[in-house]
């Protein structure tokens, strides 16, 4: 399996909303843990070693930087 | 300070060369009496090969060292002899707890696997298992130890080493065919060598109390992170011989060591930890820093480099003198066939080749376990944190919390030595892996795998062999069957080796697998044996 790059999320405003609702709440230190623990749920979940190596280069990549991605187009 | 043990004097002996006149030449010489040049001396007698050990100091190792031997070292130990004192001496644990700021975030249990001889690992002070080294090396006959002998140079020639020894009673020269450094990471013969040491130093000072427990206390291994009596830090409690309990206060970067040290401020801090009303007693308090790093070479001509003078790690997850004696397994049989001329000297390359590749593995290991316990930055402490937090309820979180991970040797999967599998196996025990242990019996006694592979290379035979065993040169490989030599009543064996009818392993000296074979085949076994030699050509004989 190869890293998403695709929309793939249903209701993705939905999402985006719950996401920043999360932290409406909480504290800048709050949030943070927040985010940090949400990353290692998410990691867990996708499990596969390669899917996070490209997307941990994905994260990493700076702005106009995509194209160092392969397969990687904005 | 330091009751619960008294510290030997060994005598120091006067060197016979001393006014001689005449410089004397020696097979192999060792630097440093620790853990590691003694085990190197031990295997050397073993291989029949008398040795010279010099020491600058005339005791044991002083204070606190090393503290946790893992199954793999317990495993060598025990092929020299030393392995089951060690064992019965030393502290099993089983039950670990992580704590993460005032709460027990949650324990385990190591559940090692059961049918091994050797436990996972114990907890023993250094000083005792130098100690039961020292009386092992005496027994032999062959390891001439000289205490209160500091080495002042080294110098290589073509075919041999130049020693100049300072003593109480003056200084001398001696040679030596090869010469085996295992005088710890500050080697004064890595500086005289002008070998590069180089790799990552941490800055974080670190504070050991040894703690002799008036009262019972459970035998667990306790880590916290950012507890409430040392805030912003970590400590690990664990337990050794004589009822003393190691403790290892994280100070940070910019502690003042000296104050940290003084009794009036390591005691208050003991009780904030254990509460109280416990009694206890220091019985060694020091602090140190740590690097991880390695040598460039761990043979440069006729100087191998052996523990902590090759590699230094940090102190998470026990790796130093784990490591070491690793490091004298693989060289000393090596060593031997070179010295009888059974094989060439290319063979010792290898050294280099498998225990570089173990040592990287290790620093690997051993760094990954610092930056978790020593987060760098803001980030990376928060994700340590999160990681801390989820693994109070999630178990998937438990597995990256990283207070140290035991150590377990490093198979050497692609080194020359091996030959590859031209047959499908299942399990473990693929070339360059060690030999797991099992239990067998030899009539009605009962005993153990290892115990019966012994030093030198072994043919393990699942079913009869057509001969007794196969020779290359001056080297022999001795049939050992499963079945008859060794019963396999229980079948673990068979499981562990994936055994089935005709299946052949090439067992090096160093109980590693270097072949394995669905059928014995005498032309594939004599062409794994060159190889495992590195000789290059036909048989000399």
């Amino acid at each position: 399996m190869s890293l998403i790059r695709e929309p793939n999320i249903a209701d993705a405003d939905g999402f985006y909303e719950e996401l920043v609702g999360a932290q409406r709440d909480l504290t800048d230190e709050e949030a943070e843990m927040l985010l940090a623990k949400l990353v290692l749920i998410l990691a867990n979940h996708v499990g596969d070693r390669a899917v996070l190596s490209d997307a941990i280069r994905m994260a990493s990549a700076k702005p106009g930087g995509a194209a160092m991605i392969p397969g990687y187009a904005v | 300070m330091l009751k619960t043990y008294t510290y030997p004097e060994f005598p120091y002996v006067r060197s016979p060369e001393l006014g001689e006149g005449k410089v004397r030449r020696y097979p192999v010489v060792i630097i440093g009496a620790g853990p590691i040049g003694l085990s190197a001396a031990l295997d050397c007698a073993r291989r029949g090969i008398a040795t010279v050990v010099l020491d600058d100091s005339n005791t044991v190792s002083v204070g606190s060292r090393a503290v946790c031997y893992a199954k793999r070292p317990l495993e060598i130990w025990d092929r020299l002899g030393v392995g089951e004192r060690v064992a019965e001496q030393g502290v099993s644990w089983k039950v670990g707890k992580v704590f993460f700021r005032d709460d027990l975030v949650y324990s385990f249990d190591l559940l090692p696997e059961a049918e091994h001889k050797m436990p996972a690992m114990v907890n023993l002070q250094q000083y005792y298992l130098e100690q039961h080294l020292v009386e092992a090396c005496a027994k032999t006959g062959l390891v001439d130890l000289r205490w209160k002998h500091r080495v002042i140079n080294v110098v290589r020639a073509a075919d041999h080493v130049v020693l100049t020894v300072d003593t109480p009673d003056g200084v001398f020269r001696m040679q030596a065919d090869w010469l085996i450094a295992c005088d710890g990471a500050n080697s004064d013969t890595r500086r005289m060598l002008g070998a590069k040491f180089t790799g990552q130093f941490f800055q974080d000072q670190f504070l050991i109390a040894d703690v002799v427990m008036k009262a019972a206390f459970p035998t667990e291994r306790w880590f916290w992170f950012d507890p409430p009596f040392h805030r912003g830090q970590s400590v690990l409690l664990h337990k050794q011989c004589d009822n003393v309990w190691r403790i290892d206060f994280q100070l940070g970067a910019n502690a003042d060591a000296e104050e940290a040290k003084k009794p009036e401020n390591v005691i208050p801090r003991i009780h904030a930890m254990l509460g109280k009303d416990i009694e206890f007693e220091l019985e060694w308090v020091s602090v140190y820093q740590f690097a991880c790093r390695r040598v460039d070479n761990f043979r440069y001509g006729r100087v191998l480099f052996a523990g902590d003078s090759a590699h230094q790690v940090s102190p998470f997850g026990a790796r130093g003198a784990n490591t070491g004696v690793q490091d004298v397994d693989n060289l000393a049989w090596k060593l031997a066939l070179v010295l009888k001329g059974a094989a060439p000297e290319a063979l010792l390359d290898s050294y280099h080749e498998e225990r570089a590749f173990a040592a990287d593995d290790n620093l690997l290991n051993s760094t990954r376990s610092t930056d978790f316990i020593t987060p760098k930055s803001r980030v990376s402490r928060l994700l340590r944190d999160a990681v801390l937090e989820l693994a109070a309820d999630q178990p998937f979180a438990r597995r990256l919390v990283n207070s140290g991970r035991l150590s377990t040797p490093t198979p050497y999967l692609h080194s020359s030595l091996n030959t590859a599998d031209d047959a499908v196996f299942t399990g473990a025990m693929q070339p360059g892996t060690p030999c797991a242990d099992a239990p067998v019996k030899v009539g009605k006694s009962r005993g153990w795998l290892l115990g019966h592979l012994g030093d030198g290379f072994v043919l393990l035979s699942f079913g009869k062999a057509p001969v007794e065993e196969l020779r290359f040169g001056q080297v022999s490989a001795r049939v050992l069957t499963v079945g008859t030599d060794i019963v396999d009543e229980a079948g673990i064996l068979k499981q562990r080796y994936d055994g089935q009818p005709g299946t052949v392993y090439l067992i090096r000296p160093d109980q590693y697998v270097a072949a394995r074979w669905r059928a014995f085949d005498a032309d594939n076994i004599q062409a794994a044996l060159r190889r495992c030699l590195a000789a290059c050509t036909r048989s000399p004989a």
